[in-house]
């Protein structure tokens, strides 16, 4: 299998460094589960990986061309946003038949009308769907009832062979069933 | 006052402001979206300061409004992350050189009363011709623009993770504002410019169902006040732009209170 990622001791932080040294490989096909004690920086290695955070040491090799998605832990909600669900899908390419569906009931509907669970999934299906290389998934059970995330695991049935995920969640029920291999952050002040 | 409709001394000045009035409040959308409306107001006071300052200088009052507009939009681009900060620097820099320019130049406080308030009934083809060659650069540009400003707001990370030059579009859009805000300025007036910009998105962004009834909404509340505006200041004999906005204010309240009562 192709690989997408190559993480060796990497370090990454703000004006800091946040993270205690990772290293890690992911291929196409694989969901990348990364696990972790509150605080030990997963976010911010997501983070790091798309260019929002610093990396301070170790080295991260990316596949050339690789196209990427990434599911903020906190999803934009705006006070107003007149953009229904299927415009939503429609900008990341992510409006393909066939959808979940979960999605269906929200296609039409404007996202300010929709419950934060509604809107995460809403969400991750656009950064799933879309056909990327690499899908970064931060917290994606946030805000789902378990029905949510019963319809989330669903979803990563849909996942092409050429795709992969890395998702950091704090859910290890959730990563132990959609995960194909787990890597474990360690906590930074107990290494530091 | 159909006679003045028909008067081809007023039929240039109407087309001019309609297609005006079309292109800021559709622009206005996209502004609310990014929440830059402040930022509009900001360009249209550099617009306003460039005029007044280009003709101190001998130039036309047009191509001062649009390079004043423009150099706002290229400072923007350069100081981003200020946010409101940086509008709020543009919005004091316009009206205080506005105002000291009007008060140490020949007529230059019958001009700022005119960048102000708007001389529709006044402009000629240079006007017109400006804002048909925006409208068309607008119908070009905007189907490009639309998904990338749209993503950039939903998925902030998409173009630096995907290493996409964002800059590209973030000051294309930016440099379209500057200068259709340039046009108006200089054309119906600093309020009724911003005021397009500002008031049909408004009710458009809560009551549409979704972003092309949007888009619809708003530039039919701007275009429907405009024509009203233009018909009624000319039958009572006001100055446009506080007419303008006269009505826009009337028309959003009229839509709060029916919206209340349902």
């Amino acid at each position: 299998m192709e690989r997408l990622l190559a993480a060796d001791q990497l370090v990454a932080g703000y004006t800091a460094p946040l993270t205690a040294p990772v290293s890690f490989t992911l291929c196409r096909g694989e969901v990348l589960g990364l696990l972790g004690p509150n605080g030990a920086g997963k976010s911010t290695l997501l983070r790091a990986l798309i260019g929002t955070a610093r990396i301070f040491s170790g080295t991260l090799d990316k596949a050339p061309g690789l196209r990427i998605t990434h599911q903020r832990q906190r999803p934009v909600r705006l006070p107003q946003m007149p953009i229904r669900g299927r415009e939503l899908l429609h900008l990341c390419g992510a409006d393909q038949e066939p959808l979940p569906a979960k999605l269906r009931p929200l296609l039409e509907r404007r996202l300010d009308k929709l419950s934060g669970g509604q809107l995460q999934f809403l969400q991750i299906w656009a950064c799933v769907g879309n056909g990327a290389d690499l899908i970064l998934l931060d917290e994606p059970t946030n805000n789902l009832d378990p029905d949510g995330i019963a319809a989330l695991g669903d979803a990563f049935q849909h996942l092409g062979q050429h795709q992969a995920v890395l998702l950091v969640s704090h859910e290890k029920s959730f990563v132990t069933r959609v995960c194909t291999r787990r890597v474990e952050l360690g906590d930074v002040e107990q290494l530091a | 006052m159909l006679n003045n409709w028909l008067d081809p001394l007023f039929q240039g000045p109407l087309i001019t402001g309609l297609l005006l009035a079309l292109l800021l409040s559709g622009l206005g959308v996209y502004l609310r979206l990014r929440e830059e409306w402040l930022a509009a107001l900001g360009l249209a006071q550099l617009a306003g300061a460039g005029a007044l300052s280009g003709v101190a200088l001998g130039l036309p009052l047009l191509a001062g409004s649009v390079l004043g507009a423009c150099l706002g939009a290229g400072a923007k681009n350069l100081r981003q992350g200020l946010g409101n900060d940086a509008y709020a620097v543009m919005i004091l820099a316009g009206w205080s050189l506005t105002l000291l320019i009007a008060a140490n130049s020949p007529h230059g406080d019958e001009l700022s009363h005119a960048v102000t308030d708007g001389q529709l009934y006044f402009t000629g083809p240079a006007h017109l011709w400006s804002a048909l060659g925006l409208l068309l650069l607008s119908a070009l540009l905007l189907p490009w623009l639309s998904p990338r400003l749209l993503r950039a707001r939903f998925f902030p990370d998409y173009d630096q993770a995907n290493g996409l030059p964002a800059w590209r579009y973030h000051l294309t859009f930016d440099l379209l504002c500057a200068a259709v805000l340039a046009v108006a300025t200089a054309s119906i007036g600093l309020m009724a410019a911003f005021a397009l910009v500002f008031i049909p998105a408004w009710p458009a962004f809560q009551f549409a169902p979704g972003w092309r009834w949007t888009l619809v909404l708003a530039t039919a509340f701007g275009v429907f006040s405009y024509l009203l505006a233009f018909v009624l200041a000319l039958w009572l004999d006001q100055p446009f732009g506080p007419v303008l906005v006269a009505i826009m204010l009337l028309f959003r309240g009229a839509i709060a209170l029916l919206k209340r009562t349902a």
